[in-house]
């Protein structure tokens, strides 16, 4: 029944098919994405000029209130709105197939919508200053936790209709084979997501009783070691999510194909298995923990994890490079990469966004993770230098090349400014990449994370930090004040497009799908066993700085540690 | 086949492994391993580990040790609200009260000395930072944490919260002296 009535069109840019209930979803999961990031990049601007010490510009009660703020419309909000439209994108659209159960899905978005609402709500009525972590027995509002509570159920929800999807495609058979490497990707995102919710479930449930006074105490070392169980595998969501998008994109622009199906995916495979114990190294430097647990979970678990994300890094240019040596770059290590479109900000934003993940968060990443190092990290503002390089320069990056992408093909605009589109992904990327370095730095020379005033005015035994503090700060102003630019400029693009972008040729609906025309592939071969010979050299040495870099600046972090205190 | 379409082998997980793809994954697998011993490494090396010893204490009680501390080893007295500076002997168990919004006594401790360093939490959750030392514990109500310390620098440090635990949380900030 269902399926006679389902409409489809043909893009007739990409060939791709879109069923116009997914269609209409993906677009509202997209928008909602835009709105709360045009939401947190405001109070981005406001928070960075207030640590900007020299400027200071907020009050210390709006300053942790908009810093509540940002953090859940940045990392909840923005981010998973935009992946469940990727999820329903990569079921549907690429599967080639109705999605499943239209007004469930329309019931996510709805509680998703109102979850969001509430939460904002609540932070922003005053009395809901308690961060993202909202660690007990600090209180909120109980409409704080009840607005999570329902983002996550309808989150939920929409993770149940996108692997519905999956079995509808398959019933209809409107593929053949397995499914695609980017799909693969999204059910690893998918799937992480879904034991995510459950441990947010597991904490935020009694926190909201415990809130509205059913419940008598909630265990600090608990609430800590739970809630991380949830806070840090979300953001493996957006890992997996932004894996996907690096290969979607490295095939959109480049006709790449991965260089080893069975590599990649067992690297996503690899994230389903190891992340919910890697987020144990949020509760490295608590009590009430034992050294064997927080030494197992993270040196097993996570450099488990750690090795997946080093493969994706290397997979990923590496099948890019391959598909540009085919073309003809063939000249030297680096032809390929030279003459790759710089210009399109599909392709540059989605490579920086690889540079800037991999690089700076995921390294510093792995310093946080280390069970000794993270004595001298834990809650300074190096912690948040690291994850804005992993979910601001990596995830968010990586979604903003995906939508120039999606303006034309999904919402059938061209886009304005196309001159603007060309440097966003520079501006945004280099503003964000100069902000983590500043913000590591920072937090190296101790400056303590979600702190109004580090010059301590007024208090009664004052401390100064060296004065490089303060010029971390800075520079810490100044590049975050040039990546809200770029974030700007992203909004104003794509409101723009949907506002005034010329209308392209959406192509027609019909009732019947258009069967997936795969292009003739003669002459390319799977890249499997290329005789013995490297495919990819100038991925290879790329990855060998990587390395040089990683390996570096681990043993530096460990001798600067040698130099503190001795503690057992 | 491109990465957004299914794979042109039906049989994916038979498809061979590039040689670059093989040596990477090795590379970082054996980096992976070398990351993996070095915290067990550093444990029996190293001199820098947190203690894991932590026992259940209730708020009062741990104020009143606290309290004794003070009471017995108590030099002089700092600021307006005058905040003991306590002196205890090398080796004891030193007490150090987080609430909001401030660390309570000063401690006055000595270069190449170890202490039984407890800490603990009257309310919220709050962060022991050890500036400009750099080192950064978590403090949580209902627990008390207890870690031995060996100051290695003789000078005045502060200790500033770094947990967000309500308004006053930028002006929670004390003092710790290590003297020659």
């Amino acid at each position: 029944m269902a399926t006679a009535q389902a409409l489809f069109r043909t893009c007739p840019r990409t060939g791709l098919q879109f069923h116009k209930s997914a269609e209409s979803l993906i677009k509202l999961n997209a928008v909602a994405a835009v709105v709360t990031l045009l939401v947190g990049g405001l109070l981005a601007l406001l928070l960075v000029l207030t640590r900007w010490q020299a400027i200071h510009l907020i009050d210390a009660d709006n300053f942790y209130l908009y810093l509540t703020a940002h953090g859940l419309d940045m990392l909840v909000a923005w981010i998973i709105f935009f992946e469940i439209a990727i999820l329903y994108f990569c079921s549907s659209t690429l599967l080639r197939c109705r999605l499943a159960t239209p007004r469930i899905a329309w019931l996510a978005f709805a509680l998703m919508v109102i979850g969001t609402v509430t939460y904002n709500v609540a932070i922003f009525s005053g009395s809901a200053t308690v961060m993202m972590t909202s660690y007990v027995p600090m209180p909120a509002h109980p409409a704080f936790y009840l607005g999570l509570i329902l983002f996550a159920v309808g989150a939920l929800i929409g993770c149940f209709v996108f692997l519905g999807t999956l079995v509808v495609a398959k019933a209809e058979k409107t593929y053949e084979g397995s499914i695609p490497l980017v799909t693969f990707g999204a059910l690893t995102a998918c799937i992480i997501a879904i034991f995510t919710i459950a441990s947010g479930a597991i904490i935020l449930i009694p926190t909201w009783l415990w809130s509205v006074g059913y419940i008598k105490h909630i265990d600090p070392a608990m609430y800590r070691v739970i809630w991380w169980a949830f806070g840090h595998s979300s953001q493996q969501i957006n890992v997996s999510a932004h894996v996907a998008v690096w290969y979607a994109i490295a095939a959109i622009v480049f006709g790449a194909r991965p260089m080893s199906e069975r590599v990649s995916r067992t690297a996503f495979f690899l994230y389903i298995c190891f992340l919910q114990l890697a987020s144990a190294h949020h509760i490295l430097a608590d009590p009430a923990v034992g050294t064997e647990w927080k030494i197992f979970n993270t040196s097993y678990a996570m450099y488990l994890a750690v090795l997946a994300s080093m493969i994706h890094g290397l997979t990923v240019p590496g099948a890019i490079e391959v598909a540009q040596r085919e073309k003809g770059f063939t000249k030297g290590m680096f032809e390929w990469l030279r003459k790759a479109p710089w210009g399109n900000p599909v392709f540059s934003g989605m490579f920086i966004s690889l540079l800037g993940f991999g690089f700076l968060g995921g390294i510093s990443g792995v310093m946080m993770g280390t069970e000794q190092l993270n004595m001298i990290i834990h809650n300074t503002i190096y912690v948040p230098g690291h994850f804005h390089a992993t979910v601001v320069l990596g995830t968010t990056l990586a979604f903003m090349a995906i939508t120039y992408f999606l303006l034309p093909t999904l919402f059938n605009r061209e886009m304005i400014l196309p001159g603007w589109a060309k440097w966003q992904p520079y501006v945004f990327g280099i503003g964000m990449g100069v902000f983590t370095l500043a913000m590591m730095g920072a937090g190296t020379l101790g400056v303590p994370r979600r702190h109004w005033d580090i010059t301590f005015a007024g208090a009664s035994l004052p401390y100064e930090y060296p004065g490089t503090a303060l010029l971390m700060l800075a520079i810490c102003g100044i590049s975050g004040v040039i990546a809200v630019i770029g974030g700007a400029m992203y909004i104003i693009i794509t409101v723009g497009t949907l506002l005034f972008g010329k209308k392209l040729d959406a192509g027609a609906y019909t009732t019947s799908i258009t069967p997936l025309r795969l292009p003739v592939q003669a002459a390319l071969s799977g890249h499997g066993g290329h005789g013995g010979g490297f495919a990819a050299p100038g991925t290879f040495v790329l990855a060998l700085v990587f390395l040089t870099a990683f390996v570096l600046y681990y043993f530096v972090n460990w001798k600067y540690l040698s130099t503190v205190w001795g503690l057992s | 086949m491109s990465a957004i379409l299914p794979p042109q082998q039906r049989i994916w997980w038979k498809q061979p492994i590039d040689k670059v793809e093989l040596i990477w994954i090795t590379i970082a697998f054996v980096w992976c391993m070398v990351m993996f011993f070095m915290m067990p490494y550093w444990h029996v090396y190293g001199r820098q580990n947190l203690s894991p010893e932590t026992y259940r204490v209730k708020p009062e009680l741990f104020q009143r040790a606290a309290q004794e501390m003070a009471d017995k080893y108590t030099v002089r007295t700092e600021t307006d609200e005058k905040i003991p500076v306590v002196a205890p002997p090398a080796g004891s168990d030193v007490y150090l009260i987080a609430r909001l919004w401030s660390f309570w006594p000063i401690l006055e401790l000595k270069k190449g000395e170890t202490y039984r360093l407890h800490l603990s939490s009257m309310d919220y959750q709050h962060g022991f930072s050890l500036q400009p030392e750099n080192i950064n514990v978590q403090v949580l109500p209902g627990y008390q944490h207890v870690i031995t310390i060996q100051p290695n620098r003789s000078g005045s440090y502060a200790i500033v919260c770094n947990e967000f635990c309500g308004i006053g949380h930028h002006k929670m900030v004390s003092r710790l002296y290590v003297k020659d």
